[in-house]
């Protein structure tokens, strides 16, 4: 497929991915919030393709796009090629300084929130509690900035528009922070103390385009506890 | 209208000097705040509540902070001489190279600045792998932007400055001009960039104060 003409390569949209990804998803939200027709390929994550190897060889990672034979990887970066390759439903706000503050908390949210939640997914005991911890004064913060940013006539944090960055970006919380919780054995969410999240997540989650690509918790709690025993029984047997 | 543009940042830090180059290319003025870190100041904590480093930058009375965003926020607000390039794949090529750097090359680096004897070697050739990654991303041209500094060149001040003060501080050679002939000599071109002169603390200052940073660690090996 890579080496197919620069003619036949014109205008199409190939994304790699794996089904359990929450980066791979954000991606998807973005080409759907958009209506960009794309191939998805499923990757496997023992057995990498060539093409994702050839087109991610620095992270070997998805998702990874492919727009015009030309690959684009990390997620953050995907979805602002998205936004400024294709102008319909901006992602971003205009405004340089609005710009600046989605941008400086989708890092935050990388940083802090998703993956101290990883982390803890993949670790036990003294090394999980820190990471548990670190993700619960994160919340906070993102609970503050729900409660200041967020209220009945705005139920996103893309604002007037809708559903935005920092939307897609946190986006991943509404299906993946239960499952994460629930195989990692730990409590994050509390509803009593979050009260804006847990209503953002409730939003998020059935906004049209964004409903029907969340996987049952099911299937992911399954794949993520396979995740973990094989990470923790390779950890245990160094 | 008035501009009002403050930098509060810390001569030392890199991602600090990434703005005053930035701020430089495009002819802004503005005041620069030193910081102390050891003691840092009401203002800053209140700017940069979250995460509390330099830089941030103040526009207006409005803070923004993380250098990298801070780059953007500037290439968008004050239009001349453009640090990012305009076609939207450049743009990602560049925002990619640019997190590399700061995300994995530089603590990748660190691991073989600081590992211990027996596992420096297997460190050390792993970072020469995402060094020489980084090198070929320079291809046939003068600096990572093109003809001229880009917002890649300024991120990778990190590799112009961090890695030639490290190299002497911890006694490990990694950069070197016979691995990376290209981005030793893009180094060489970038540092000897005016406005880069005007804005890189020189050397001898940097490993003298990397030395006391990192005495405890030196003095445990």
């Amino acid at each position: 497929m890579a080496s197919g003409s620069v003619a036949d390569q014109e205008g199409k949209v190939m994304l790699l991915g794996f089904w359990f990804s929450p980066f791979v998803k954000r991606v998807e939200w973005a080409l759907k919030f958009k209506g960009v027709e794309y191939d998805y390929v499923e990757q496997e994550l023992t057995n990498k393709s060539t093409l994702l190897l050839t087109s991610n060889p620095i992270h070997k990672k998805v998702p990874v796009l492919i727009h015009n034979g030309n690959p684009i990887a990390e997620s953050l970066v995907i979805m602002e090629y998205i936004d400024e390759t294709w102008k319909q439903n901006p992602i971003l706000p205009q405004d340089p300084y609005e710009r600046a503050m989605a941008r400086f908390w989708a890092n935050f949210i990388e940083q802090k929130v998703t993956e101290p939640a990883r982390d803890a997914l993949l670790s036990q005991g003294e090394q999980q509690e820190k990471k548990v911890k670190e993700l619960k004064e994160a919340m906070e913060v993102v609970e503050g900035e729900a409660k200041a940013k967020l209220n009945d006539k705005t139920l996103f944090f893309g604002g007037e528009n809708g559903v935005g960055y920092v939307d897609i970006v946190l986006g991943w919380t509404c299906n993946w922070m239960e499952t994460v919780e629930e195989v990692g054995g730990f409590k994050v969410l509390d509803p009593e103390s979050q009260p804006q999240f847990h209503k953002w997540m409730a939003n998020f989650r059935e906004v049209p385009f964004i409903k029907p690509t969340l996987e049952p918790t099911e299937k992911l709690v399954e794949y993520f506890r396979m995740l973990r025993q094989a990470r923790l029984g390779l950890v245990a047997n160094k | 209208m008035a501009q009002e543009v403050k930098l509060f940042g810390m001569w030392a830090s890199l991602y600090s000097r990434r703005i005053e180059i930035a701020l430089k290319m495009k002819g802004v003025q503005f005041e620069f705040i030193e910081e102390d870190l050891q003691n840092k100041s009401p203002l800053l904590l209140k700017h940069n509540s979250i995460h509390k480093k330099v830089p941030v930058l103040l526009h207006n009375g409005m803070p923004i902070a993380e250098s990298l965003i801070i780059l953007e926020y500037i290439d968008e607000t004050w239009l001349d001489n453009p640090i990012l390039p305009r076609d939207p794949y450049d743009r990602a090529m560049a925002r990619f190279w640019a997190r590399f750097i700061d995300e994995k090359l530089i603590w990748i680096s660190w691991d073989a600045f600081s590992s211990k004897e027996e596992d420096q070697g297997k460190a050390i050739e792993e970072a020469c792998k995402q060094l020489k990654a980084l090198e070929n991303e320079l291809k046939e041209k003068e600096f990572f932007g093109g003809d001229t500094l880009g917002y890649l060149d300024i991120a990778a001040i990190m590799v112009a400055s961090w890695f030639g003060v490290m190299q002497e501080v911890m006694k490990v050679e990694l950069l070197t001009e016979e691995n990376f002939p290209i981005l030793c000599q893009w180094v060489g071109k970038f540092v000897d960039c005016p406005i880069v002169k005007e804005c890189l603390p020189r050397k001898e200052k940097m490993v003298e104060f990397t030395r006391v940073l990192l005495k405890d660690f030196l003095a445990s090996k």
